[in-house]
């Protein structure tokens, strides 16, 4: 009889810990001692997907740093529900400026901290996709042209949350929004080429660019703790579900960025440099429709008048994703 | 202080020089003119190892630039940047911002005039739209006064946790080449003491830095803002003070007053126009007119008090500055009118040198002997060297020369500023 | 720091705010019946014990003597269950749905075997309660029950006809499914409680006997091994036996002449044991002849399966109309809309040296002539809920009342049995069962668990099995069978991964510090419901928040 390498078959790969594991192999999630980077009382919505991927990221970031991190906060969802005076739900240092300005501001307290023999602290700056793609773009590219020794984050809700639900440069193709509701010929958001921010970060050939989503923290804490091994310019695009924004139920927000994965409409991959040098395979595929059904910024595309042409647009997308980075290869284990 | 040097040297390239022995550790900055020469020099001096443990970013913007200061002023370091015109607008919520959450970021603002239509050159137009930014203004009247206020700058900021603006003018100051003491870093280190942040990003100490704050204590923070900004105005002083022990010269303070004492009337100006204006009062004075000059070298806070005193003997006087509140007046003089509330003195508000246009002494004189004859309606704004007649033929070709009683009123005053004439003299000083 | 006002916060303020006001439904953590706990004849809490192999030698190295232990709660037969049992758990197994059921069976068998290696035992702690209770036959229903009675503190008589215990398990049941070892050792177990054997001796009057005995209770367990003889013109010639006959002999030393070529008549289990034995006996031909098809045969999948590659051949829609020597005349049969076969009229003739039957098997009621107030209807004695026979105090189980018949199901009734005498006893109303809902397959989130395959148990090679008596099916090592056990999805029921901690927004899942137990700390939890959709076992529920 042959034996196998044993393995956790039973979680150990996709939960957040097991109590058969080591502590080490569990995620940071499911470490007792885990800094609780965003803690409770917090006034974001429920099931929010930001705040989760923001202390996923954070308390990955301070196992990774031994604490020895700082934050930069755009204006946003996640500043607005994180500290009205007088309550911070912070437990790292902090620091909001404003709405387009959190790369550069991580640029200089960065650039602080190594003129004064502090270059040990690391800096993280983050900001919803309205913060990364659009009135941050610029600041940001500066900081990637720059190398400046920061990771950014970009929490990606695919929209304008904080405001009303209005689209941003991230929003998909077809999606309703406050400003591109379900009217006219054309319903919901213009299908263009959007802002790709992962691919932009890459044309920069800064050390590290990854994807992620909060449905796979393992992999999430992972690219986490791999970026804070660079110096440098570092970019972490997270996809986190808006249960208010998606018009979803505030259960389904990790099953939605799980769906996204699976649907290919969200690749989840590393590049190093520039170069893509992973992929997380697809794992029991789903058609986008699967994704699309559950939120009702789609709904229009289901309803009385269904839109099987925009679905298809969807899904030719998603398709075009899963072949560029090659999705559905043969399942590497972590 | 040993070995005092004079030199002749760009005024850019002795800001740059005196900022270095401030020992900033971050600077952050994007390039405009008239601003560059003092970016450039900076870069030098870090590049070159002659600043060190300071980290020159080049910013995308400079909006992005006011975002690093920001950035580094949180993280506890000595932070400069030095902008212009269009830029300082482009900074504008950033500046907003680092004054809201009280970050000692030192700015030279190399005056320039702001677009449309783009214009390179010098007013006032571009500090005097932040003065309500939270930030502290000094506006320097020579290549010296910006020297030593940027090493004045620094130990304000610090001392209040608040943003100070140094304004020079731009070109007439930033590109003059004049005789300048730069003071020696012993004395810098001994005036400037070592930076010790009021807060700071610490791991060690964590802190939650620009929380939301609604209704109930927003009124509470800005009072708090305004007091802070009211303390500058004992603060000022008292370094005006200090400095002028440690390095044997006077530079600073709040106002300089100029031949006030008796005078019946003074000439309100700021920056490098103070020069002129004492020198025209200088020559009214030897026609034995009792004229004085005030120059104002903090406008914000606005040293209320100061003004008053140095003005309460005079029965005119006259506001003379590069900018305006467009469609409603002088921004200077309305703050000089709040000084002399309940005092009889008459207020001239007169505009000049807008973009770059001089201002020469034969211009002030003849703008001084108006008022002094009575020609000028106090309730207008003056604009000196106005080309009425091109203005005119302009209002009448387009519908804006329509009637009512404002636009006429606007008109007549317009003909009495125009018994200026431009004399047969040549522009004076550097204002070429 | 000297922080300004109302700008710079002091960290984790926050937590002054008491969030949890914003919740209408609540999380709480829930117990659900897992399917294969439901479907266990046995009663074994089949999780449980699987979720303490998981660990298996674990931190105090005891992970698998704690799952040995936890089987033994309800079935005294780890080592026997994970050979003969039909395991009716991973039919019903949630995994099926992921990828293959989880070999709950053959887990159960490694821990039966290792408390064999280990020689671990149990003993009676409950106190003597001075009752005597007689069990009739020693049989997997009685063994069960005798087990455990003796273990409430019963002093307990078990009466068996035959010469050695097991009943069909040893006389039914061939040693290639059931080595006699195994067996001896689980029993011996029951023997080492104080449990008494009255071996040999066949109770005709059960009346007489409780009387004489002076038994309190008693627990006729008596089996059905009698096996059904079908009218089947025969040549006096013709070689006709009954399955449970021939293995009985062979059982007791007596091998059977059945010739080279074997006919085997019915599709039960008892007809593979059969025709596997006749092909182990020699007969180069074992041929099983069934009325009905395939997928109607009430043998199991796995039995039919092993036959087949052993050798075994079937005729399907075929009954036998005439037994001659050497030769049986067969009828061609068809099956109506309602799988009903009927006759066709289209004859064949096939060889056969011997011909086995195995068409079920009758119950010897004979010792409860008298007993007028135990009803007995089809040739099985009417028990009712509490398996208590219309006599007060005389109970009965296994292949003697009415039910699916198996060793697993015997056992069952034998632990249902003995549970009610101990509550007849002590005149006690017996527990009501807590209802657990039934953690449905919709109710788990199973992309959390990895995909695995189920580790085949490896088989001798089918050359070998067919001239030997070697179990045919071997058990698994202990890496596979630790393996195996972690493939169990734990439905219903929390097996500590932490997700619930790693998933909440609010930071509202804390853990307590045992694995497994968790508060949902209501002052912050806003109730989402991220914690019961991403909880892998679905072992959190919502429920409506009192307002």
């Amino acid at each position: 009889m042959t034996t196998v390498d044993l393995k956790l078959y039973q979680v150990g790969t996709f939960a957040a810990g097991n109590r058969l594991l080591p502590l080490e192999d569990r995620t940071v999630q499911a470490h007792p001692d885990r800094s609780n980077s965003i803690t409770s009382g917090h006034r974001a919505c429920q099931g929010c997907g930001e705040v989760l991927g923001a202390r996923y990221v954070l308390d990955a970031a301070m196992r990774a740093t031994g604490g020895d991190l700082v934050a930069v906060n755009a204006t946003g969802c996640l500043e607005v529900f994180s500290t009205p005076y007088p309550e911070s739900s912070w437990q790292l240092p902090w620091l909001h400026s404003l709405f387009g300005n959190a790369p550069a501001v991580a640029s200089g307290v960065a650039a602080a901290l190594r003129a004064t023999g502090r270059g040990h602290t690391r800096v993280v700056g983050q900001a919803g996709d309205g913060g990364t793609v659009d009135i941050g773009f610029g600041a940001l590219s500066g900081m990637f042209e720059r190398n400046d020794d920061v990771l950014f984050v970009c929490y990606d809700n695919e929209g304008y949350m904080n405001t009303g639900v209005q689209r941003s440069g991230a929003t998909p193709g077809g999606a309703r929004t406050a400003n591109t509701k379900a009217i006219g010929p054309e319903p919901g958001n213009a299908f263009g080429q959007g802002k790709n921010m992962p691919r932009i970060a890459m044309a920069h050939e800064i050390p590290y660019v990854a994807t992620a989503t909060v449905a796979d923290l393992h992999d999430l804490e992972r690219k986490v703790e791999k970026a804070m091994t660079f110096h440098g310019a570092r970019y972490l695009h997270v996809l986190v579900p808006c249960p208010l924004g998606w018009g979803s139920a505030s259960k389904d927000t990790i099953l939605l960025a799980r769906l996204a994965q699976r649907s290919g409409i969200f690749p989840v991959f590393e590049s190093e440099g520039g170069e893509v040098t992973a992929v997380t395979p697809i794992r029991r595929r789903v058609p986008v429709e699967d994704y699309l059904r559950p939120q009702r910024r789609y709904s229009h595309l289901f309803g009385a008048h269904p839109r099987p042409d925009v679905v298809a647009r969807i899904q030719a997308g998603a398709d075009r994703s899963i072949a560029r980075y090659g999705l559905l290869a043969d399942s590497s284990e972590k | 202080m040993p070995g005092q040097r004079l030199s002749q040297i760009e005024g850019s390239v002795a800001v740059a020089q005196a900022v270095a022995r401030c020992r900033p550790s971050v600077i952050a900055a994007y390039p405009i003119s008239p601003q560059t020469h003092i970016v450039e020099g900076l870069s030098d001096l870090v590049r070159g190892g002659e600043l060190i443990d300071c980290e020159y970013l080049m910013a995308e913007s400079e909006f992005g630039a006011m975002s690093a200061c920001i950035g580094a002023s949180a993280a506890g370091v000595r932070t400069y940047t030095a902008t212009s015109s269009q830029g300082l607008l482009f900074m504008a919520e950033a500046l907003f911002n680092a004054s809201g959450l009280g970050l000692p970021i030192v700015m030279t603002v190399a005056n320039r005039a702001i677009g449309a239509p783009i214009n390179i050159w010098n007013d006032h137009s571009d500090s005097m739209s932040m003065r309500d930014s939270g930030w502290i203004q000094l506006y320097a009247e020579s290549n010296q006064a910006a020297v030593d206020l940027h090493v004045q700058a620094f130990a304000l900021a610090e001392r209040l946790s608040v943003p100070v603006m140094v304004c020079m003018d731009g070109f007439v100051l930033t590109h003059a080449v004049e005789e300048v003491e730069l003071p020696e870093q012993e004395q810098v280190d001994a005036f400037l003491p070592r930076f010790v942040p009021q807060q700071l990003l610490d791991p060690k100490e964590p802190v939650s830095i620009g929380a939301m704050v609604g209704p109930e204590a927003f009124t509470e923070v800005k009072y708090l803002m305004h007091a802070k900004q009211v303390q500058a105005l004992d603060e000022i002083p008292r370094l005006a003070a200090d400095f002028e022990e440690m390095f044997g010269r006077p530079g600073g303070g709040l106002v300089a007053p100029y031949r006030t004492d008796d005078a019946e009337t003074v000439v309100v100006t700021l920056g490098s126009a103070l020069g002129s204006v004492e020198e025209v009062v200088d020559e009214l004075r030897e026609d034995g007119v009792r004229i004085g000059a005030l120059g104002i070298t903090c406008f914000r806070p606005w040293p209320l008090d100061e003004v008053r005193a140095a003005l309460a003997g005079a029965s005119r006087v006259i506001v003379v500055e590069k900018a305006f509140a467009v469609g409603a007046g002088g921004i200077v003089g309305q703050n000089v009118r709040l000084a002399l509330s309940g005092l009889p003195a008459t207020v001239y508000d007169v505009v000049a040198g807008l973009g770059g246009r001089p201002i020469t002494r034969a211009s002030l004189r003849g703008l001084f002997r108006d008022v002094l004859e009575d020609r000028m309606d106090s309730r207008s704004l003056h604009f000196l060297d106005l080309d009425v007649e091109l203005v005119e033929r302009e209002l009448a070709r387009t519908r804006l020369g329509g009637t009512g009683p404002h636009a006429e009123h606007m008109l007549r005053a317009l003909v009495g500023v125009g018994a200026v004439p431009p004399g047969p003299e040549a522009p004076v000083g550097e204002e070429s | 720091m000297d922080k300004p006002f109302a700008i710079t916060l002091d960290v984790g303020t926050s937590r002054a705010n008491k969030t949890g006001s914003w919740r209408t439904e609540r999380a709480v953590y829930v117990e659900r019946q897992p399917p294969c706990n439901q479907a266990c004849p046995a009663g074994e809490n089949i999780q449980g014990w699987l979720y303490a192999a998981e660990e298996g030698p674990g931190a105090d190295g005891r992970g698998y003597e704690r799952a040995w232990r936890t089987i033994m709660a309800d079935n005294p037969f780890p080592a026997i269950m994970g050979r003969v049992c039909y395991h009716p758990c991973e039919t019903a197994c949630n995994r099926e749905i992921v990828d293959e059921a989880v070999g709950i069976n053959s887990v159960e068998r490694f821990l039966g075997d290792e408390a064999i290696r280990q020689g671990w035992t149990v003993s009676v702690e409950a106190p003597p309660t001075g009752k005597r209770v007689l069990v009739v036959g020693a049989g997997p229903a009685g063994l069960s029950a005798a087990y455990h009675l003796a273990m409430l503190g019963h002093d307990v008589t078990v009466v068996d006809s035959a010469p050695l215990t097991g009943g069909m398990m040893r006389f039914g049941i061939p040693a290639y499914r059931l080595p006699r070892d195994v067996l001896d050792a689980e029993v011996q177990r029951i023997r080492d409680l104080g449990v008494h054997f009255h071996l040999g001796a066949t109770v005709t009057d059960l009346d007489e006997t409780i009387r004489d005995g002076g038994y309190d209770a008693t627990f006729l367990a008596v089996g059905a091994q009698v096996g059904k003889r079908a009218y089947l013109p025969a040549g006096s010639v013709s070689h006709v036996l009954d399955a449970v006959t021939m293995l009985r002999g062979l059982e007791e030393g007596e091998a059977p002449m059945l010739g080279r070529r074997v006919a085997v008549y019915g599709g039960g289990n008892a007809a593979m044991d059969a025709a596997r034995t006749a092909r182990r006996l020699g007969a180069d031909e074992a041929v099983v002849i069934y009325r009905r098809t395939r997928d109607r045969m009430p043998a199991h999948e796995g039995e039919v399966r092993e036959a087949q590659e052993e050798g075994v051949l079937f005729r399907w829609l075929t009954t036998i109309t005439q037994v001659d020597e050497g030769s049986l005349t067969v009828e061609r049969m068809e099956l109506d809309q309602s799988g009903f076969p009927h006759p066709t009229g289209e004859f064949d003739t096939l060889s056969a040296d011997a011909l086995v039957l195995a068409l079920g098997q009758d119950t010897d009621l004979s010792l409860l002539e008298g007993m007028d107030d135990i009803a007995v209807r089809d040739g099985v004695v009417t028990v009712d809920h509490e398996l208590m026979t219309g006599r007060p105090g005389v109970f009965a189980g296994g292949d003697a009342v009415p039910h699916e018949r198996s060793v697993t199901v015997a056992v069952g009734h034998g632990r249902r049995a003995a549970r009610a005498i101990d509550d007849w006893l002590a005149d006690r109303a017996p527990e009501p069962v807590p209802h657990r809902e039934l953690a449905d397959f919709a109710m788990l989130n199973t992309w959390y668990y990895e995909d695995a395959p189920h580790q085949q148990r490896s088989m001798l090679e089918a050359v070998r099995r067919q001239s030997t008596f070697d179990e045919v099916v071997l058990g698994l090592d202990e890496t596979t069978a630790l393996y195996e056990a972690r493939r169990c999805m734990s439905c219903g029921n929390c097996f500590s991964c932490d997700n619930c901690v790693g998933v909440c927004p609010d930071n509202a899942v804390r853990r307590l510090g045992p694995p497994g137990e968790y508060l949902i700390d209501l002052d912050y939890c806003k109730g989402c419901g991220l914690c019961v959709a991403e909880c892998p076992a679905g072992a959190i529920a919502m429920v409506p928040e009192e307002i």
